[in-house]
């Protein structure tokens, strides 16, 4: 193989170069009283698969729909590859939106729901059959296309919306928890299908939902929201494995914190002091921290090792108790209660059988980590 | 099936039985052969026959069903109208005042708004006749349809509308091509409504009517006033016929609807 038959990665953010499709700036949006989107700046880029994740009531529908169109920001602008979308009406935006309700229109059937934003666009009647046939080629819905909307099943309802609204070949397509009404299985075989789709379709997708595993299963980048800002933005693995802060940490997966006060011991290692007469933590961390600062050291817990001896050469070891197990089938995590009354999470995958489990309450165990297994994260 | 207990039947007995007994009775002496009213002297169709050859009477019947039809239809597009902005509008200034003002006629006694509208007739100079009833009753039946209809619009999911919107219609076109068909049945049905009030309307109509316009309720009233002939019991039953007929077939073919839906329903879920 030579190299350039090396897939390129895509990355548009990391280059300078690139022209955003989307970009917010300093965008505010009040109701009243309540601020839904506060100082917000943010780029998306062509082609891109976006997702905007938070709890609910973070803002994140209130942005989608500022770029649908039906709210207006109340201060900063929006632009839409480099123009104003501003005065722009919904209707007429190169934007569609597939919502959470589906909101398929139940007079009429599968075919006319599809055909339906084409037939607005005053398109020649074959160009529309085409398109109508194409787009449930796309969705696998050939065989519903004369069926009403309640003649078909949840799956199918939000392939029916999905396909609606690809039908303009929108520049831009946003997506209100797409999956949030079909069963876990169902979710997890869509998530695939949606992916592909957005990748045949070349559309840029900006997703809004509250399910991690969703926004990291699909997104190129995802958008961590709390209170109408934005935490972090960044890969679902720089997201996983390198959160800027407590929330993001705490927000996406499983994870133990344990504060402590910082001193630095070399280059970009730092000792934290996070328990009188307890050994200091080592750790390995990217982010400056000044010494006396307090932080909180974010170690997921799959990568805290369990064992019943004292491991040989770990940067960190400290010893406590099995306080709990929660059994997960393919994983285990264990609830470790330290002398001091802390309690630390280690997962490990159950390659063996549960009859021949290592550990099991009360047992008493090391638990160790390496000096970059965890993040520094400052106040 | 379940049995019913001695107590329900006698309940159910006396509920129907002082519903329904007037009417049988009115029924039953349509078809007597004597002029009397109160005395039965046989079986006869015979004032069936004399109502098809009473002018006066076909003339005042072919009055209404004209009012009906005008004054329903206008009441329905302007209850429509008034529902859509009430519900859709938003909070804007003066809302809850209007909605207030909106459903006032529902419980304002209809010798009120009989008499209002006769002075504004005559304030005006407009002669009393078909159109004077016709703007009359679309006066009182549109808060009746607004009713009906802002109550379906209230459940009505909004994203259908934006959906609509955000393909590529304006306003006018998604409240046509998407709301509109959605709520179509419960605009009938408030058209319905609108209908049978001003059939039977006598109050208003008796208010606004002029010397060319005699609507059926205000010809039976006076002759009834003269004494009760087989006729009018003969209009009434024929009257009663029509509703009923009007009534089961439209509850026939909304559950006859409803069934297939969920036929259909089912299937989907099984071919799934």
């Amino acid at each position: 193989m030579g190299a350039d038959l090396a897939i390129p990665v895509f990355e548009p953010w990391t280059d300078p170069q690139a022209k955003p499709l989307i970009q917010f700036q300093n965008v505010t949006k009040r109701f009243g009283d309540f601020t839904a989107i506060d100082d917000l700046t943010i780029d998306i880029f062509e082609r891109e698969f976006f997702a905007l994740l938070g709890p609910s009531g973070c803002g994140k529908t209130t942005m989608m729909r500022m770029l649908a169109g039906f709210e207006a920001p109340t201060e900063g602008k929006i632009f839409l590859a480099g123009q104003d979308i501003a005065p722009v009406p919904p209707n007429q935006r190169a934007v569609n939106m597939m919502f959470q309700s589906y909101a398929l229109f139940p007079h009429l059937s599968v075919w006319e729901n599809i055909a339906f934003g084409l037939k607005r666009e005053g398109l020649p009647r074959n160009d529309i059959n085409a398109r109508v046939e194409e787009m449930l080629r796309l969705t696998r819905l050939e065989k519903f296309a004369r069926r009403k909307p309640h003649q078909i099943s949840g799956g199918q309802r939000q392939r029916v919306a999905l396909a609606r609204s690809l039908a303009k070949a929108p520049k831009l397509l946003l997506l209100d928890e797409p999956l949030g009404a079909l069963d876990k299985k169902l979710r997890e075989e869509t998530q695939f299908e949606l992916m592909d789709i957005q990748e045949k379709t070349g559309t840029t997708f900006v997703i809004v939902t509250h399910d991690q595993e969703e926004a990291m299963t699909v997104a190129s980048r995802v958008a961590v929201m709390d209170n109408g800002k934005v935490m972090q933005v960044a890969t679902p693995a720089d997201i996983y494995e390198a959160p800027n802060s407590v929330y993001v940490a705490d927000f996406i997966g499983d994870v133990n914190l344990i504060e402590g006060t910082v001193t630095a011991t070399g280059e970009g290692v730092y000792a934290l002091h996070w328990r009188e007469g307890a050994a200091p933590l080592v750790v390995k961390s990217p982010n400056t921290i000044s010494d006396g600062q307090i932080a909180h050291l974010a170690i997921r817990p799959e990568k805290v090792t369990i064992s019943a001896d004292k491991p040989e050469s770990a940067d960190n070891a400290v010893q406590g108790k099995v306080l709990d197990i929660a059994y997960l089938g393919n994983l285990s995590t264990y609830h470790v209660e330290l002398p001091t009354g802390d309690v630390i999470k280690a997962q490990t995958a159950n390659t063996r059988r549960i009859s021949r489990r290592a550990y099991t309450w009360e047992d008493t165990v090391w638990l160790s980590w390496t000096a970059t297994g965890g993040v520094l994260l400052g106040e | 099936m379940k049995r019913l207990s001695a107590f329900n039947v006698v309940s159910l007995t006396l509920g129907f039985a002082f519903l329904y007994i007037p009417m049988l009775i009115l029924i039953l002496f349509s078809f007597n052969e004597s002029k009397l009213v109160t005395v039965w002297a046989g079986f006869s169709t015979k004032w069936y026959g004399e109502l098809m050859q009473n002018e006066a009477m076909l003339q005042a019947a072919w009055v209404t069903v004209k009012v009906a039809v005008f004054s329903s239809t206008i009441a329905t597009v302007l209850g429509t109208m008034a529902a859509y902005v009430m519900v859709r509008g938003g909070r804007f200034m003066g809302r809850t005042l209007f909605s207030g003002m909106i459903y006032a006629p529902l419980v304002m006694p209809e010798v009120i708004t009989g008499l209002s509208l006769l002075l504004l007739f005559i304030g005006i100079g407009l002669d009393r006749g078909v159109l004077t009833i016709v703007l009359a009753h679309t006066t009182f039946a549109m808060c009746y349809v607004s009713v009906v209809v802002s109550s379906r619009l209230a459940t009505f999911d909004r994203s259908l509308e934006e959906a609509a919107l955000d393909l590529g219609c304006s306003q006018a076109q998604a409240f046509r091509l998407v709301t509109l068909p959605i709520i179509a049945p419960a605009v009938v049905s408030g058209w319905l409504l609108a209908f049978t009030l001003s059939l039977d309307d006598l109050v208003i109509a008796s208010f606004t009517t002029g010397p060319a316009a005699t609507t059926l309720p205000i010809k039976i009233f006076s002759a009834v006033r003269l004494g009760v002939s087989p006729e009018i019991n003969a209009l009434s039953t024929i009257m009663i016929g029509i509703v009923t007929v009007g009534v089961i077939s439209a509850s026939l073919i909304s559950k006859r609807a409803l069934v297939k839906q969920r036929r259909e329903e089912q299937e989907a879920v099984r071919t799934a």
